[in-house]
């Protein structure tokens, strides 16, 4: 088969998945829907296996191929195709969202069993996964913006998936409203440069911005910077990252897929897809890499500080993609390619390792009440630890690979980059803390009532409630199932865990500097063209990088192990010594409440002036009040006149003629 | 003879039908004063007609001499109706057409 034909089916087992749960969920008895979107996943990372095997079969200078099954829309010497472009990046990604969202399906047909909503869940994940491989494949903006509308349309859905629990509402409606700031953004870039070059396919594009922009062209950097918005948007880097928190209120492997497989990773992709004109306007892909450094920064010191064993996670998810968008930003494309696949693997495994616990704590979402579960939850730990490692960076995990490659380009780069790569380091540090903070919070220490119970053999199954108000729930439809499933006495959960543990120790060999290289040969035919992406670091500065980050690393894990192993009271000290800046990081650095006082506010209030004044006042009280006064005054007065009185109507013809006659005969004379 | 005297004779018998119509409550004479101002229309119309030397205002007034009976026959049914049905013979109390 050829590369096209595996795409195609890539793209549209998902969707056909979709459409059979969708339409044929009264047909599915029991957990048949599940199966069925495990299978469309499970043969669509098939498909992509067999996508990548027919691209490498091809010499390297064709292994772009676009393929188009229709003419979406052709008018005024431009058309748009319902056409696929398969690259090796596109490969790649292909095989990270599909295979990661394989696993994750797996599990959730285990975690999941017992929710009232089975079959909607499963249909809305291969809707997700549908929507994340047309983004993925689109070989035009029309094609991307529609996938990119769909994986924010499958967010809000699967985020408010408990669409009883108003929390989850909210926090799928505050995810939505963001992801379109991203989508309106996407589309006035799509629409700025579709006016400096006159196509919207990549490939000509690309080829009349070089004959059409300067470097630096102001609307050139205009539309990129636009670009950067929806990445920022869908990628949840600041300013436009308050979404990703909140939309923790989704079941865990919706967080799952959403942090590592699909979604957050767009924007990198977006990045990495649209590098030729990155390289053009070099001052946006600044802009990208100082937010991307800022991202990893700040959600890292929030990730200190955060109780919520979910948000601890969502905030490394920022941080990661943080440096994802740093790479992508500093023309590293490789090596932010890589460290998404990485990360896809081991943001999977903690995800899947989170869920665990907090069924075994019965939807009990905070650090503070979880301790010791390392005895009753062999498993999981050991499940849990591997994906800390990896995210920690621990020496020879893939973590460890991909980010040091990230900062070592930067750091070559030189100039400001190297600010930025030292705040990398920092912030590495950092990360190694706060993964293990949540180890030994959640696995060590003094055995919680619902480790002790689930290690003598009883799960603790307490009243539903929400994690995040504490008030009692239902476990009717719309609400959590009454079930908690862990990994322990789960085998699906567990099949679906170990690849990704495996993946996580282990896939930094394809990416070993100056002995495999494996990722960046593979990407080298979607990035030929770039001017940047050839300029490597000397091997020798990678090893000293990764000495150093693995020096980081042990620190911070060490550090970790001091404070909560040895001296479990010394953080509660430092938290009350230095309030403030506990605080300060608690709140998240403040950014709902500054959001809140200069967007939300002034809108609400823009909205209530609206609703007050111009729609009651105005519309309400003038225009329908008023055409309503006119006509009832009106007919009131010829009411007045139909007496039924026969000689009241006789005198007033009588009258109307007399006064007629006046009038013509005083007109005549 | 001077044709003002047909008019003013005319517009006098118009007047005293008028002044029947509006004060009168009985059906029947209502319809008497309308014939009263029929034909003083009627005679306008025929004093024209001989000042003017032509028929074409007699023509007329025969056209007014049938709509005078069509209405009679139509009133004088009405009467008869509200009689057998026991109604009120008083064109006062009937005024269910008020708005």
């Amino acid at each position: 088969m050829s590369v096209a034909a595996w795409g195609w089916l890539v793209l549209l087992l998902p969707l056909a998945g979709t459409l059979a749960i969708a339409l044929g969920y009264r047909f599915l008895p029991g957990r048949t829907a599940g199966a069925v979107g495990c299978a469309a996943i499970g043969l669509s990372f098939v498909s992509a296996l067999g996508m990548l095997t027919a691209l490498l079969d091809k010499p390297e200078e064709s292994r772009t191929v676009v393929d188009s099954a229709y003419t979406y829309a052709s008018t005024g010497g431009f058309s748009v195709d319902m056409a696929i472009l398969v690259d090796p990046l596109s490969t790649l990604m292909c095989l990270v969202v599909s295979g990661v969202s394989f696993l994750i399906h797996i599990y959730s047909y285990a975690y999941m069993d017992g929710d009232r909503g089975f079959r909607r869940f499963f249909a809305y994940l291969n809707f997700f996964v549908f929507s994340m491989l047309l983004l993925v494949l689109a070989s035009n903006f029309v094609l991307l913006i529609v996938g990119w509308a769909f994986v924010g349309a499958a967010s809000y859905l699967l985020i408010s998936f408990w669409y009883r629990r108003e929390t989850a509402t909210a926090a799928g409606i505050k995810a939505f409203v963001i992801n379109v700031i991203g989508d309106v953004g996407l589309v006035i870039g799509a629409f700025l440069l579709f006016d400096g070059t006159g196509a919207l396919d990549y490939a000509t594009l690309f080829e009349r911005s070089h004959e059409v922009f300067a470097t630096n062209d102001a609307q050139l950097v205009a539309a990129c910077l636009l670009l950067l918005v929806g990445a920022f948007a869908k990628s949840a880097q600041l300013p436009l990252h308050t979404w990703l928190p909140d939309a923790m209120e989704g079941p865990t492997p919706v967080s799952a897929l959403i942090h590592a497989a699909t979604m957050v990773t767009a924007g990198v992709y977006l990045i990495a897809r649209m590098h030729p004109l990155f390289e053009q306007a070099p001052a946006a892909a600044d802009v990208g890499a100082i937010l991307g450094t800022a991202t990893l920064f700040v959600a890292a010191t929030i990730a200190l500080v955060v109780t919520d064993l979910k948000r601890v996670i969502a905030y490394s998810t920022m941080s990661q993609i943080g440096y994802m968008i740093l790479g992508v930003s500093a023309f590293a494309y490789s090596a932010g390619m890589f460290h998404l696949m990485t990360h896809a693997f081991f943001k999977a495994l903690l995800f899947m390792g989170a869920g665990s616990v907090i069924s075994a704590m019965s939807s009990e979402q905070s650090l503070d009440r979880m301790g010791g579960f390392r005895k009753a939850m062999p498993f999981t730990y050991v499940m849990f630890t591997i994906g800390a490692l990896a995210l920690a960076a621990f020496p020879l995990t893939s973590g460890f690979f991909s980010k040091d490659e990230i900062l070592a380009y930067t750091l070559n780069r030189g100039g400001g980059y190297v600010i930025l790569a030292i705040v990398g380091y920092v912030a590495a540090l950092l990360t190694a803390f706060y993964a293990f903070r949540m180890v030994f919070r959640v696995f060590h220490g003094e055995p919680c009532h619902e480790a002790r119970e689930l290690a003598s053999g009883h799960q603790v199954h307490g009243d539903p409630v929400n994690p995040a108000t504490g008030e009692p729930e239902d476990t009717e439809v719309g609400f959590p199932g009454p079930e908690h499933h862990v990994a322990e006495q789960s085998q699906a959960m567990q099949i679906a865990m170990v690849p990704l543990a495996i993946l996580a120790l282990v896939a930094g060999v394809l990416q070993i500097p100056g002995v495999t290289d494996a990722v960046e040969t593979f990407l080298e035919p979607t990035f030929a063209d770039s001017q940047f992406a050839h300029t490597h670091p000397s091997d020798s500065s990678e090893y000293l990088g990764l000495l150093l980050g693995g020096a980081i690393s042990l620190a911070g894990i060490g550090a970790a192990a001091f404070l909560y192993l040895r001296r479990p009271g010394m953080t509660k000290w430092m938290s009350e010594r230095y309030s403030g800046v506990h605080d300060f990081l608690a709140n998240r650095w403040y950014f709902d409440e500054l959001f809140a006082l200069t967007i939300v506010r002034p809108f609400a209030a823009a909205g209530r002036f609206g609703r007050t004044v111009i729609e009651s006042a105005f519309i309400q009280g003038v225009l329908v009040d008023g055409t309503v006064g006119v006509v009832r005054a009106g007919s009131s007065f010829a009411r007045g006149i139909q007496t039924g009185e026969l000689r009241a109507y006789a005198g007033l013809l009588l009258a109307g003629v007399t006064a007629l006659l006046l009038y013509f005969l005083i007109a005549a004379s | 003879m001077d044709i003002s005297w047909f008019v003013v004779l005319s517009a006098f018998i118009f007047c005293i039908g008028a002044a029947g119509v509006l004060t009168r409550r009985s059906p029947l004479v209502i319809l008497l004063c309308i014939e009263l101002m029929l034909n003083a229309g009627n005679l306008a119309l025929i004093a024209f007609s001989r000042m003017a030397g032509n028929g074409e205002g007699q023509i007329f007034a025969l056209i007014v001499m049938v709509v005078a009976a069509c209405e009679v026959v139509i009133g004088l049914g009405i009467i008869v109706a509200m009689y057998r049905r026991r109604l009120p013979i008083d064109v006062d109390s009937m005024s269910e057409l008020r708005g």
